[in-house]
């Protein structure tokens, strides 16, 4: 076998991650975080906020993804290329979105 | 013409005694495999079926089209002829070809590893395929669909009487094959790379295959839901696609084409990985601008995202997202056309000799080069307009797809078979086959491009009188060309028993899967290989002795 | 960009013969297959993701078309039972959780309970989800098979604070029903199969398959349980919560 430069073999290293175990304290706190701002969720749909109710709603349904992602999936503890999938996946679905809504929100717009 | 094949003395060559082909016998063995290479071979076989259907579907189409009248059959059967043609075509040939037959085999000794990432799912993979393959024939014996290969809605889910429910769920079992063989792939060239195979010392062929991947996992599901959408729509009448209904049928299209234009990328980047291959390889030289290749590959991946409206120009869609789109089209051309001048430099000042699979490639190039600009054409609303729906359209992805992709389809086959089977197939032979496959492709779609120019609309069994001798001049180039493909059909078969023991490296490649023997061992490797040299080092090989290959028996 | 490999010496692999049975032999090492096993579960994922990303796409055209009967249709839903499963799926990623810290901490017992706590409090959500789908057979609002438009044209008197819709705007509740049918039924499709499958680990876990070292399996089933979860926390808001501030 050749000799291997310095950066080869860290290029070739495994990432040391796989010994972190979350403890149940923290669990147990992300789980109560989730049934407060579903509460939060039902509440805020009683006021009377206009367009911003769906704004608020989503806001705070991003918020529970993101505290379920993190934790209960383990993302926060894990690589760089856990973290780069689940970003890439939701970017692919925000093109879906945006790229469909060019269409629908400027068929009202008429002929140039 | 020179040549580098340099085959072992013949007259005292063997096979190795023990490959992957005679470890372990019987049907069982082949069923149940988690051996890369022989789900490649199951791929391989499979996949040469439903081109043989596809293809007697074209003849189909291109019989009627002999004269102007719908003369040989109704006009609703003749529906059902091009898109026969187009779903087998696409999803049972296009996607699944160089992925699953080439990149199954290669990629994993590519990488330096013993198998891919998941054996299982791989086999799982091909399972579904025929799955899917096999509802497609049954929605065929059943009376055939008559939606055309995009199942355009409302004629799909409310106008039309045809099978479209059980076409619409063999593409979703397939399009799972297809899910399956990507998430393989992207988790293999991420964590099975041998020690010091860094991500730019990969064959670009790797990289390649990576992009059209992460296609094939990111899009694929969108026409998976759209598909269960128009079954529902069908079934039950939820009306989502519906206008009496309040629902919008350009929906469908914009999910559609969210997942089909990506794919046709997911059907060409795997082609454009062999070229860069071969390309290498018969002009002696490193690819240049190997990273500008690569990230080529990942620019492409990106951008398909982004431009899929292109195809609903005329549908109703406002202007100023088309206008959005069409400029973002332009964008997309870029990365490919990167691509075909690099290979071009790659050319330039190499030692070129022509192979077969270096014939392929040429016409690869020239072809693949026609048909991308011609969209760039189509991508510009304004010729759009006029040339959309039209046979022009039709010349245009029979150019990339056939002129490009088919080609890159047998390019590889013929590069890797040695590889594959250990043995050559018969060189003069098949440099006829390219030749005629290539005359009959140009005689058969060139008249198109003019015809579409001229107005004939696609999917129409009939057609003004004066467009008459166009379509013959294309139906005759079809005969030529369904002869081209017969031929390595033929000739391939024969060599498997009569052909030429091939060795472990007759084309002097770069690349680990020409370090070990032909055919490879179950395992690939005898013992894990360390890289220490950059891809495409042709000095490298120069330096290294013959003893160096790992040949067991 | 990620340029890991999983370094072996060429040596290293040939003295392992005593190596774990659950290692695969085109593996290196334990740790090279547990994270590729783990990032293929992700790779799923991001499918699932698309998947219903579709749907989601549908539902915000449509919501923005027929704003008026998406109000009128999401106020037939029962914020009680649709807050409810909310909380009973969040309890249920936190049991998901727990079993696999029981996993990995190798307690077999606690594993199996965490285990069967998830799949007592998946059946409650599918039989919450039941009790809704039969409600709304009964009030003729599922769309295609028994779908009638009088409870949208007429003062429904259950809620004397909707206005009766114009008849074009009441028959798009019709597309509302769809997208919720679609939407959770699909989500409730993903639940029976996870549930399924939770019975399946229950029984290998009470074997103690997963509390000897090797528990990727349960923590990549973990990872799909989340994520049918995460994807109920939109479902929520979206199709039950629309303008119920009157």
């Amino acid at each position: 076998m050749s000799e291997l430069t310095q950066k080869e073999i860290l290029d070739t290293e495994p990432t040391h991650h796989a010994g972190h175990i979350v403890s149940p304290k923290v669990y147990g706190v992300i789980f109560g975080a989730l049934l407060v701002l579903t509460a939060s969720t039902v509440g805020a749909a009683y006021l009377e906020l206009g367009p911003f109710n769906v704004v608020v709603a989503l806001a705070i349904a991003c918020i529970k993804a993101v505290l379920v992602i993190l934790f209960f999936m383990h993302v926060k503890y894990s690589s760089r290329l856990t973290k780069l999938t689940v970003a890439a996946g939701f970017f692919t679905f925000l093109v879906l979105i945006t790229m469909a809504l060019t269409d629908y929100i400027s068929r009202a717009w008429g002929m140039w | 013409m020179s040549t580098i094949v340099s085959l072992p003395d013949q007259s005292t060559a063997t096979l190795p005694k023990r490959s992957y082909l005679n470890d372990g016998y019987g049907l069982k063995s082949w069923l149940l495999t988690g051996d890369h290479k022989r789900i490649a071979i199951l791929y391989l076989i499979s996949i040469t079926f439903f081109f043989f259907i596809g293809g007697f579907f074209a003849g189909m189409v291109r019989l009627e089209l002999l004269t102007p009248p719908t003369d040989l059959m109704a006009a609703d059967t003749y529906n059902k002829m091009f898109t026969m043609h187009g779903i087998v075509m696409v999803f049972l040939f296009l996607v699944p070809s160089v992925p699953a037959t080439i990149g199954n085999f290669v990629l994993p000794i590519m990488v330096g590893a013993k198998d891919l990432a998941f054996p299982k799912i791989n086999l799982l993979s091909w399972y579904l395929y025929v799955v899917g393959g096999v509802m497609t024939l049954a929605a065929l014996i059943l009376g055939g669909v008559d939606t055309g290969w995009t199942f355009t809605t409302p004629l799909s889910t409310h106008y039309l009487n045809t099978h479209v429910i059980t076409a619409g769920l063999a593409v979703f079992v397939a399009g799972f094959s297809s899910i399956f063989t990507g998430l393989n792939f992207i988790v293999t060239v991420h964590r099975m790379r041998a020690p010091g195979m860094t991500w730019f010392r990969l064959p670009l062929f790797v990289w390649s295959h990576y992009a059209a991947s992460v296609l094939m996992v990111l899009g694929t599901p969108v026409l998976a839901i759209t598909l269960v959408l128009v079954v529902l729509e069908r079934v039950i009448g939820i009306g989502v696609f519906d206008p009496t209904k309040g629902g919008d049928p350009l929906l469908f299209q914009h999910l559609f084409w969210f997942y089909s234009h990506p794919a046709v990328y997911i059907m060409i980047l795997p082609g454009m990985g062999v070229i860069s291959e071969v390309i290498s390889t018969f002009s002696r030289k490193r690819v240049f601008g190997y990273t500008a290749v690569a990230f080529s590959s990942v620019a492409i991946a990106v951008f398909a995202f982004f431009v899929w409206a292109h195809h609903m120009f005329i549908m109703g869609i406002s202007n100023y997202s088309a206008l959005v789109f069409s400029l973002l089209t332009m964008l997309v051309a870029v990365p490919s056309a990167i691509k075909i001048f690099n290979w071009s430099f790659t050319l330039y000042k190499g030692s070129i000799t022509f192979e077969t699979p270096m014939l392929y490639a040429f016409g690869f190039m020239g072809l693949f080069t026609i048909g991308g600009l011609t969209g760039v054409f189509l991508g510009s609303m304004g010729m759009d307009i006029h040339l959309t729906e039209t046979y022009f359209i039709v010349a245009h992805f029979h150019f990339v797809m056939v002129g490009g992709m088919l080609m890159a389809f047998l390019s590889g086959i013929h590069f890797w078979w040695p590889k594959m089977t250990g043995r050559m197939y018969p060189e003069g032979l098949s440099k006829l086959a390219a030749l005629v496959t290539f005359i009959g492709f140009n005689l058969t779609f060139f008249p198109q491009f003019i015809l579409g120019y001229l107005g004939m609309p696609r999917r129409y069994a009939a057609y003004p009188p004066e467009f008459q001798v166009l379509n013959v001049l294309s139906t005759a180039g079809a005969t030529v060309l369904g002869i081209g493909y017969l031929l390595p059909m033929l000739y391939l078969t024969w060599s498997l028993k009569y052909g030429k023991i091939a060795g472990s490296n007759p084309w002097q490649a770069t690349g680990l899967e020409w370090q070990i023997q032909s055919p490879p061992l179950t395992t690939n490797f005898e013992e894990t290989p360390v890289i220490d040299y950059e891809a495409y080092d042709y000095e490298w090989l120069a330096n290294k002795t013959k003893h160096e290959v790992q040949t067991v028996g | 960009m990620d340029s890991q490999a999983i370094a072996t010496h060429p040596e290293y692999e040939h003295a392992e013969h005593e190596h774990p049975p659950y290692l695969r032999h085109h593996f290196a090492n334990l740790e090279q297959q547990k994270e590729t096993s783990t990032f293929g579960m992700w790779l799923f994922l991001l499918t699932e993701i698309m998947f219903f990303g579709g749907l989601f796409t549908a539902y915000l055209i449509y919501r923005n078309w027929y704003y008026p009967a998406f109000v009128a249709g999401s106020h037939q839903l029962s914020i009680a039972l649709g807050a409810a499963n909310t909380a009973v799926l969040i309890c249920s990623s936190f049991t998901m959780a727990m079993g696999v810290h029981a996993a990995e901490m190798r307690w077999r017992k606690p594993l199996v309970g965490w285990l069967l706590a998830t799949i007592v409090l998946g059946c409650v959500f599918l039989g919450i989800k039941a009790d809704e789908y039969h409600e709304k057979w009964e009030k003729h609002h599922v769309p295609g098979l028994n779908f009638s438009v009088n409870d949208f044209v007429h003062q429904d008197p259950h809620y004397p604070e909707d206005k009766p819709l114009p008849l074009d705007m009441a028959e798009k509740t019709q597309v509302y029903f769809s997208l919720y049918f679609a939407m959770t039924g699909m989500h409730a499709l993903h639940m029976v199969i996870g549930v399924s499958l939770l019975i399946i680990l229950v029984v290998r876990a009470w074997g103690g398959a997963y509390t000897q070292g090797h528990m990727t399996t349960v923590e990549n089933f973990g990872l799909y349980w989340h994520f049918v979860d995460i994807v109920w926390i939109f479902l929520f808001p979206l199709l039950y919560l629309i303008s119920r501030h009157q």
